[in-house]
């Protein structure tokens, strides 16, 4: 009778990891995206781009960071649809906010 | 006829209806509703931001200090990355890489909430508290579970290495650490939206 082999679990269950050295890769783009936030922020000329130009910096460092850190470029789509179902949720309750604030009198200050 | 070889997957779950790591795909439910959990409070935070009424305390223009909370954010930023280089050495059984990238994870997790701390400390004392104003409230709720939820995952992290040491990680301790991993990183991306929503864009 042939021996059992032994395999890692990640060599089943994590199938094209990124190496370390992307990882690094990754963060450094995530530093430098982080400084540039900060630059725009102090640069009053672009001060009517600014918000737009911070919301697409940040959602760029969070799919940095979901898709490579958090493997999910690599797992499962299941894993995906659950996480996704979460954010969908949360920008749901954000649009209502954001609906509220311009239809509704403003709320008392306090 | 020759027998098929008999794999034996070191760690690995029984099958599953899924043909998915249960504790991994509970982990991923778990990291949706956070999402939703933080919506709330950053969509709380957004609707309240400008409501502070004259003598109320200050306004978020005149308390934050974007240089400072910067260089916390960076600091969390970085964690990230000492995090997946643990897993990469848990995956390759590198058990003395995985212990200093653990702990260099919850070293910078320790950072960011002293400098939270000192943060919350220097606002109370420029006349911004809880009951301030629904300003201070919002702000302090929000940032406030986040640092909370840093604080449970540097303890996660700490267990991890303890265990480690005492030899009660398993043959499966990559897993460990990915699922471990993938909430530190949620609390990271938290704040990647937290510093820009929250210190970066402009208020009234």
């Amino acid at each position: 009778m042939k021996q059992p082999v032994y395999e890692d679990y990640e060599a089943h269950d994590s199938p094209g990891h990124p190496e370390p050295r992307q990882y690094v890769t990754i963060a450094i783009i995530l530093a430098v995206i982080t400084a540039i936030e900060v630059t725009v922020y102090y640069i009053t000329a672009v001060k009517d781009l600014l918000i737009p130009m911070l919301l697409i910096m940040s959602v760029v460092k969070f799919l940095l960071v979901v898709l490579w850190f958090m493997h999910l470029r690599f797992d499962s789509h299941v894993f995906r649809r659950f996480f996704l179902i979460g954010v969908v949720l949360a920008l749901v309750v954000f649009s209502v906010v954001l609906v509220t604030l311009l239809t509704r009198a403003p709320l008392p200050a306090g | 006829m020759s027998t098929p070889e008999q794999v034996i997957v070191v760690g690995h779950e029984p099958p599953t209806a899924t043909g998915l790591d249960n504790t991994k795909l509970a982990m991923w439910g778990f990291l949706g509703s956070e999402c939703l959990f933080f919506g709330s409070l950053i969509s709380t935070y957004l609707l309240y931001r400008n409501r502070v009424c004259a003598g109320c305390g200050p306004r978020p223009h005149q308390i934050y200090n974007i240089p400072y909370t910067s260089v916390s954010s960076f600091v969390l930023l970085m964690s990230s990355l000492t995090m997946v280089l643990a897993l990469a050495a848990a995956q390759k059984r590198d058990d003395r890489g995985m212990r200093i990238w653990l702990l260099a994870t919850a070293l910078l997790g320790m950072i960011f909430v002293g400098g939270q701390i000192f943060e919350f400390t220097d606002f109370y004392h420029r006349g911004l508290s809880l009951s301030t104003s629904t300003f201070g409230s919002a702000f302090f709720v929000l940032t406030g579970f986040h640092g909370a939820h840093v604080t449970v995952g540097i303890l996660m992290l700490l267990s991890l290495v303890a265990m480690s040491f005492l030899g009660r990680l398993g043959p499966d301790q990559a897993r460990k650490v990915e699922l471990i991993g993938l909430y530190w990183h949620f609390v990271d991306i938290v704040w990647i939206v937290i510093f820009t929503v929250v210190y970066l864009i402009p208020s009234k």
